[in-house]
């Protein structure tokens, strides 16, 4: 994974843009994602009935980039990122393939997940449909909307993992999480958001429900200067800095 | 027009299995038949329109073909980033299907009003806003057009126009031809202009699609008086004519909603007064202008 972290810290510092530490905390969560849970094939076939998995939270889009370059599904040049003419944008598209939607204003990816899940079932596809979306981002209200939404169409094709690494406490807290979905009537598995076992456990369980998978993570794990500080939130390292995040790794 | 959608979504529903009908608990009544015929694609969703914009969204991406309907205000300005970013920014299919335009639900108050709707849309590249003047024009325009590849806006009315129009998906009709002016009409308002403009010396032009705009009926019947008759804010097309008239010199003059809070209640005929929006208060001001 540190091979990873470089290249997420290495292309923010070059292009000083981009969110390290929000991509450092899902950095596990979308590993394991695109190495053990989905179907790749579907994915590469581009077929209507693939797995698909949207980023919800669109600013850590640096490490999904990273990750699909890494597993080969990555067509355009990482260098490029952020450049007047690139399509490796400080938020995703789905201009650029193998990522299924465009994000950056949040709450906008679990509605769009629940609108495919409920397409699988309308069509019999039986395929997963996975979303992944920040603990700010579930100050929207269409988080919850959509939480409402799921249970009562049982779409147990879908899973929504929450990078839960308390970015949003200083603003508003979320409180006992795992009992609200639960409310909802969703499964919800809590797991160690940097844990690759349990991340793949709690991706491949099955349920009559939507699962929710609760991810404790931390913002900027791996980078101690970084971590769990929100000062780091949308801030590049200088050279000094940069050198100390290399040789830490 | 609101029988007509329940009719025409029943036809298109029974031979196009893509299609999916969403309501955000408006008109479920008049959707009987769907609901018991097509039930895995047909849902009464609840009040929560922007997720149920997103929500079709995704249906879209998965090649289903969504139809989303509930009270003007609610999906336009409420679920308005939805419209933009899942079907605009992502260039989705998708339909969505007004009820009560501009203030039909006059005693219900401002929020239930939506003038604004057109103003707003219009701002969403690659969108296609339709506005039928009655219950024949939607059913035509909406077979040409629900399935073709763009997030598409129909906004339909409680009142109709009662002319038998031969209409086509983004060309204007040219009702009438003369010299004075060049009139502008869209959707339902087409009842009161063409009575009021009917032996006027104008040229009547009559849009039931906004988006895209047909600039060429527009600049082969140039006037360099143009006067726009709007059944929603004023001035939400200016930019439409003015962007397909570039470089030419001519006067606008719009008769439209004024760009306020509407705080009266009553029927809609008495709103129409009270904002001079009546066939007498019309043609006082179309006279005056040509």
């Amino acid at each position: 994974m540190n091979d990873i972290i470089k290249k997420i810290v290495n292309i923010a510092t070059l292009k000083k843009e981009g969110h390290i530490p929000s991509s450092l905390s899902i950095l596990d969560i979308i590993y394991v994602l695109y190495n053990k849970i989905l179907d790749i094939d579907s994915i590469k076939e581009n077929r209507i009935d693939r797995d698909r998995f949207i980023l919800s939270k669109g600013h850590a889009s640096l490490g999904l980039y990273v990750v699909l370059d890494h597993f080969k599904l990555l067509e355009n040049d990482l260098d490029t990122f952020c450049d007047f003419d690139s399509e490796l944008g400080g938020h995703p598209t789905d201009k650029i393939k193998n990522i299924e939607s465009s994000t950056g204003s949040l709450g906008h990816g679990l509605p769009m997940a629940i609108g495919l899940a409920l397409a699988y079932k309308i069509q019999n596809f039986k395929n997963k449909i996975y979303t992944l979306i920040g603990d700010g981002e579930a100050n929207e209200g269409t988080i919850w909307e959509s939480a409402l939404l799921a249970s009562h169409h049982n779409l147990n094709n879908l899973y929504c993992v929450i990078d839960f690494n308390h970015s949003t406490d200083r603003a508003l807290k979320l409180g006992d999480l795992k009992n609200k979905f639960k409310a909802f009537e969703w499964d919800v598995i809590e797991i160690d958001g940097h844990n690759q076992k349990e991340i793949y456990k709690a991706l491949t369980s099955t349920s009559d429900k939507p699962i929710c998978v609760i991810a404790n993570t931390i913002k900027g794990k791996g980078i101690s200067i970084m971590e769990n500080n929100p000062e780091w939130h949308h801030k590049f390292p200088s050279e000094e800095e940069f050198n100390q995040i290399l040789n830490s790794l | 027009m609101r029988k007509q959608f329940t009719s025409t979504l029943y036809d298109i529903m029974t031979v196009d299995k893509n299609t999916c009908l969403l309501l955000g608990d408006i008109g479920v009544f008049g959707f009987k038949k769907c609901f018991e015929e097509f039930p895995n694609r047909t849902y009464n969703i609840g009040i929560l329109e922007q997720s149920m914009v997103g929500l079709a969204a995704g249906l879209s991406k998965a090649n289903l073909i969504p139809i989303v309907h509930t009270i003007a205000p609610f999906i336009v300005e409420r679920a308005l980033e939805q419209i933009k970013i899942d079907f605009g920014y992502q260039k989705l299919n998708g339909n969505f299907v007004s009820i009560g335009n501009s203030y039909d639900y006059s005693g219900l108050g401002c929020t239930h009003h939506c003038p604004g709707d057109i103003l707003l849309l219009s701002s969403i590249p690659g969108i296609q806003l339709i506005s039928p003047g009655n219950g024949k024009e939607f059913d035509y325009l909406f077979k040409q057009t629900y399935n073709n590849n763009s997030p598409t806006y129909f906004r339909l009315s409680e009142y109709e126009h009662n002319l038998d129009l031969d209409i086509n998906f983004g060309k204007a009709n040219i009702i009438k031809k003369g010299s004075k002016a060049l009139v502008i009409c869209y959707g339902n308002m087409l009842d009161q202009v063409y009575k009021v403009v009917e032996d006027l010396d104008v040229t009547l032009l009559y849009y039931s699609t906004i988006l895209p705009f047909d600039s060429d009926t527009l600049k082969k019947h140039f006037n360099d008086n143009i006067i726009i008759c709007e059944p929603f804010y004023e001035g939400s097309t200016n930019y439409l004519i003015n962007h397909s008239l570039k470089g030419m010199s001519y006067k606008l003059s719009n008769i439209g909603i004024p760009r306020e809070f509407i705080l009266n209640y009553g029927k809609k005929s008495q709103i129409d007064k009270l904002l001079e929006l009546d066939i007498n208060s019309i043609k006082d001001k179309i006279i005056k202008l040509i």
